[in-house]
């Protein structure tokens, strides 16, 4: 684009002609393109006036925290403020890897998010496949719409369910299994029964409405392979093997991928709501530490390292997950 | 498939197997809350005996009266209707126009200003870089900060920015003859044509404010002005902290329990009202947002 005066004085004769037209050009090529912004801008200004609201919201309440990350190599104090705070490297990060809670709540993120994968990955599937082999429409309609209404309902509400319904005194849990003469367990007491619980728990409130994307894949499936299918003979469960899923294998395999992308991301409000000191052994996540060091404890710093070191693996496995599903499917989903 | 006759006994085995796995699946989700629903209109001695299965036991409306007599309640019940009204209205004043400058090919850098939208959602700089931001902000302890902190996110933008691609040049032709601006293209040609998406993305930002608690229960200290699910939790703790302070109640005609299946029960009424509405678009707006970037 831009031409360089020197280059071209340097070429030969009649250099200063050449010269006074390069930088001519130039700066009627400069002249033409500040003009053409101008009009653009005198023309479009509207759609600027519509767009700067949207972004400077971005740029006050996500770009500038990202700028705040810097704290995480600083030893912040409030006083100073994030700017002028001193550097202190990776200090905190070296805390961080030596922090057996940190360990832990690491460990615990990944286990979760595994079990989470392997128990709750299928089910929307399975009730996808079992929604489409529903011939009475008015009973599939009813269906759908009780399992989907958990996904509307908060997080505060289903955790007060799952606690009343775990209680040791009043709990329907404890109730049925005192009809079989066993002893009232306090369940989120204890550390080995609250993986199990915060999974179901999941489960229970997802699984209906995550099937929506695999009904609509089935719905894409063209009629005309069940018709030949019918015509072969073909029983239902046959059709559902042979036919319907893997013509949703594409999908299932999208969302799997974007599954294993989210693997840091769980839903750590949940377990600040369900947990308790006793059960941190098996329950404390990177978030819900995150939480207790900074805005409870105020080690603002600390905190944030942990919170990037998150972000950073969060960000390198969606955008991995993402390439992957893109060429997969040659359509990305985010 | 609907209209396929059953073939054979295997075939028939199979739908009824079906349809039995499906009503179960179905009973296990609804069952939770007509426990609750029960629990509430329990009398306490019978919830703290744990004889509340199905139906209310000793039927008393006394825990709905006890939740009914506290002013905490309806203060944060009022907090979150302001939260959820104000919330979606500051959500749609800031995509709608933002979403529309985006869809326009004639916008300059427009693959830059979409870059600066989406990696908004594949980073975020996390818990306490937002919250000291808003703390910096003077946004602690304030209406404004709720209702305006949470109002733009990217997912919902680049959802009807998609949306509002899709609609032909040619319906906003004839209201540019007439010598229409961008906002009155946006305003009576745009947004008439895209009020599925429009209902989408407004019952998107109803559902997350009515149901958000986590910034409201760190940003918000000041008691009047906590939403109803930063209330439900502090009761909620308290049944599960407090085990004295419920035996306490033993023989009172309602007990923590069912004053907590009782809130459960008033905090869900509302979504239930809008349910026909989300059900009818939500699934749209998944499919809709998980086209393209």
């Amino acid at each position: 684009m831009s031409s360089d005066p020197d280059f071209i004085s340097s070429a030969g004769p009649k250099t200063e002609e050449l010269v006074f037209d390069a930088k001519e050009a130039q700066r009627r090529r400069r002249a033409s393109r500040m003009q053409r912004v101008g009009d653009h801008l005198k023309r479009e200004w509207q759609l600027y006036a519509m767009l700067i609201p949207t972004i400077l919201w971005l740029v006050i309440f996500l770009y500038k925290p990202m700028y705040g990350l810097q704290i995480a190599f600083k030893d912040y104090s409030i006083f100073r403020g994030v700017a002028a705070s001193p550097w202190i490297g990776f200090e905190h990060f070296e805390t961080l890897f030596n922090n057996d809670q940190f360990l832990r709540a690491l460990r615990n993120t990944l286990i979760m998010s595994a079990y989470g994968l392997l128990f709750g990955f299928p089910v929307p599937i399975f009730l996808a496949l079992m929604f489409n082999e529903i011939l009475n429409q008015k009973f599939k309609k009813t269906a759908q719409t009780i399992v989907y209404l958990p996904h509307f309902i908060s997080s505060v509400i289903i955790a007060g369910i799952v606690i009343t319904a775990f209680s040791p005194s009043a709990g329907i849990v404890n109730t049925i299994l005192g009809w079989f003469g066993v002893d009232a367990v306090y369940f989120l007491t204890k550390p080995e029964w609250f993986r199990p619980i915060f999974i179901g728990t999941g489960i229970w409130q997802e699984a209906g409405f995550q099937s929506i994307v695999y009904l609509a894949a089935i719905a894409g499936v063209s009629p005309t392979l069940y018709e030949s299918a019918v015509v072969d003979g073909a029983s239902r469960w046959q059709m559902m093997w042979k036919i319907t899923i893997p013509s949703i294998l594409p999908t299932i395999i999208i969302m799997l991928i974007i599954r294993i992308g989210n693997i840091l991301e769980i839903s750590f409000e949940m377990i600040i709501l369900l947990y308790q000191p006793a059960t941190y052994q098996t329950a404390d996540v990177v978030n819900t530490f995150i939480y207790r060091q900074g805005l409870q404890g105020g080690q603002y710093d600390f905190a944030a390292a942990a919170g990037l070191f998150n972000a950073v693996v969060a960000f390198i496995l969606v955008m991995t997950a993402n390439t992957i599903s893109k060429r997969y499917s040659r359509t990305s989903l985010w | 498939m609907t209209n396929m006759n059953l073939y054979s006994r295997g075939d028939r085995m199979f739908v009824i197997l079906n349809m039995i796995l499906i009503g179960l699946f179905t009973i296990s989700t609804l069952y939770p809350f007509i426990y609750i629903a029960s629990l509430s209109m329990s009398t306490g001695f019978e919830a703290r005996a744990g004889n509340v299965v199905l139906t209310p036991v000793g039927f008393t409306l006394e825990a709905y009266k006890q939740v009914l007599a506290e002013p905490l309640f309806w203060k944060s019940y009022m907090n979150t209707f302001i939260y959820t009204i104000f919330g979606t209205l500051a959500s749609l004043a800031f995509i709608i126009p933002g979403a529309y400058a985006l869809s326009k090919p004639q916008l300059y850098g427009r693959r830059f200003w979409n870059l600066v939208v989406a990696f908004t959602m594949w980073f975020n700089a996390g818990l306490i870089p937002f919250f000291l931001n808003m703390r910096d902000l003077g946004l602690l302890d304030s209406y404004f900060g709720i209702i305006i902190g949470f109002a733009v996110n990217g997912f919902n933008i680049i959802l009807l920015r998609n949306f509002f691609e899709g609609i032909p040049q040619s319906f906003e032709e004839a209201a540019r003859m007439d010598g229409a601006n961008e906002f009155q293209v946006l305003w009576k040609v745009y947004i008439p044509l895209s009020k599925p998406a429009i209902a989408t993305v407004a019952l998107f930002c109803i559902v997350s404010r009515w149901n958000g608690f986590f910034w409201a229960m760190v940003l918000l200290q000041d008691e009047d002005k906590i939403p109803l699910q930063v209330y439900l939790r502090q009761v909620i703790v308290e049944l599960s902290d407090d085990e004295e302070f419920s035996t306490s109640l033993l023989t009172a005609a309602y007990s923590v329990e069912t004053v907590t299946a009782a809130i459960i029960v008033c905090s869900i009424i509302p979504i239930l009202l809008i349910y026909p509405f989300l059900q009818k678009y939500f699934s749209k707006g998944i499919l809709l947002g998980g086209v393209k970037e």
